[in-house]
């Protein structure tokens, strides 16, 4: 449903991927630390038990990662495209110019690029430890330093993450684009000048009052 | 003038660094599994202090192979030291303590890769607590056994006469914390921390070595620092 003044920023299967992806980094995340810090080992003690249910909770958080992607099928080639490609704006606005944005910013696309490779080697490097613990052919003496590397990297990025979307007022706005779909066109206007959302043309000429018009096709 | 074509060199043409940047990450953490910890050790050796400052819990982690982390208690706890010995002996925490105090400052390694650097110990030297014991000669292994059921482990006599071979009731002048083995657990730097058993109640001198627990799970007999589980061979 469209409504006045908003325009669609996230597909469905897009904001299925983010939260299926939010939800499982939080789950791994305590489920490991749990693992990682002594003092927390120490409250809940049952050492195997939280390794079980971490290492099964990291293969279904993958496995439903794949499935959400498969699910999108072009639309999340589509998707990916657009992460994946970067003009003179985006180098110049990653060089901290002022250059109009697509719908995603420069900074969005090494977040999505990143998060999606910390996954694979996430993945990987748990799997290993895993195996490693049962088979000395799986185990490396850095094993684990990548698998606590990814963890604090990630970590300070879902920090500023967390931060542009919830507290920094001139972002968080994008919030309601990964959580109800859309956003005000206004505010996409001045954030992403390039974004041209598929079927809407958005009236730049005159900001205020704000139309959406649908193209002529 | 011949009419210009359009190249990568093209500054308008959109480059695809997403997927380079994809790419150079994966490479990146997958070949970090034969130079991160290599790397590491160079950075963290030369801000150590900062290292085990920052990190949470020291560096530590903690593993168990039960449900409950043993919990000490002064009044029933006893170190029993029996098997092949003259004198089977039945220590309580106060009798330990006051055994002959000896102090080490070393490096502790996990097989996994991990370690913890410049960790002072307190406590008695193996060395001492056998001599109370008096071993017969036919006892050439000492089997260690931890309050976390099933954990056993075994070191052969040669190694438990190593001369930093030590029996720790304080890391970092604290008495042992429960997550670290309280009130004490077996101390042999050379080798990695599965051999160094924690919870310890009981040393039992035996004709030969056995399997410990991660033995039987295919880690090596003589965990040898750097020597052993398929590393430095």
């Amino acid at each position: 449903m469209k409504r006045a003044g908003y325009v669609p920023r996230f597909s469905r299967i897009e904001r299925l991927l983010h939260w299926v992806n939010a939800l499982g980094f939080f789950f791994l995340l305590t489920t490991g630390l749990i693992l990682y810090l002594p003092r927390l080992s120490v409250l809940v003690s049952r050492r195997q038990t939280v390794q079980y249910i971490h290492f099964w909770g990291g293969v279904a958080w993958l496995c439903a990662l794949a499935v959400v992607i498969v699910l999108g099928g072009r639309r999340m080639l589509a998707t990916a495209r657009e992460l994946d490609t970067f003009d003179r704006d985006d180098v110049r606005w990653l060089r901290g110019g002022k250059a109009p944005q697509g719908r995603f910013n420069a900074g969005q696309k090494i977040n999505a690029v990143l998060t999606a490779a910390f996954a694979v080697l996430f993945g990987v490097s748990g799997l290993l430890l895993w195996f490693g613990e049962q088979d000395t052919r799986y185990r490396f003496a850095s094993t684990v330093l990548l698998h606590d590397g990814l963890m604090y990297v990630s970590l300070a990025l879902l920090v500023g993450h967390l931060y542009l979307a919830l507290i920094h007022p001139a972002t968080r706005h994008a919030l309601r684009g990964m959580t109800l779909g859309d956003v005000r066109v206004e505010w996409a206007t001045k954030h992403h000048a390039k974004w041209e959302p598929e079927g809407i043309q958005i009236d730049r000429g005159t900001p205020s009052p704000v139309t959406l018009d649908p193209k002529p096709h | 003038m011949d009419s210009p074509t359009v190249t990568e060199q093209d500054p308008d043409q959109p480059r695809r660094y997403g997927r380079r940047l994809f790419l150079a990450t994966v490479a990146g953490g997958i070949t970090s599994l034969y130079w991160g910890k290599a790397a590491w050790d160079h950075v963290s050796g030369a801000i150590s202090p900062v290292t085990s400052a920052v990190l949470p819990g020291g560096g530590w982690r903690i593993y168990t192979i039960s449900g409950q982390m043993p919990v000490f208690d002064p009044a029933s706890w006893r170190l029993k030291i029996g098997g092949l010995v003259e004198q089977p002996l039945s220590l309580t925490y106060d009798e330990l303590r006051a055994l002959p105090h000896v102090e080490q400052v070393s490096d502790f390694h996990c097989v996994t890769g991990w370690s913890v650097n410049n960790v002072r110990w307190g406590g008695v030297r193996m060395h001492d607590v056998l001599a109370a014991a008096k071993p017969r000669s036919s006892a050439q292994a000492l089997e260690f056994v931890s309050m976390e059921v099933p954990y056993t482990d075994y070191l052969t006599a040669k190694q438990a006469s190593l001369r930093d071979a030590m029996l720790a009731y304080e890391m970092d002048g604290k008495p042992l914390p429960q997550e670290h083995g309280a009130p004490v657990r077996l101390i042999i730097p050379e080798m990695y921390g599965y051999k160094n058993v924690k919870w310890l109640t009981e040393i039992n001198l035996v004709p030969q070595e056995q399997l410990g627990y991660w033995e039987q799970l295919g880690y090596d007999q003589n965990a040898w620092v750097g020597r052993s589980n398929g590393y430095g061979t």
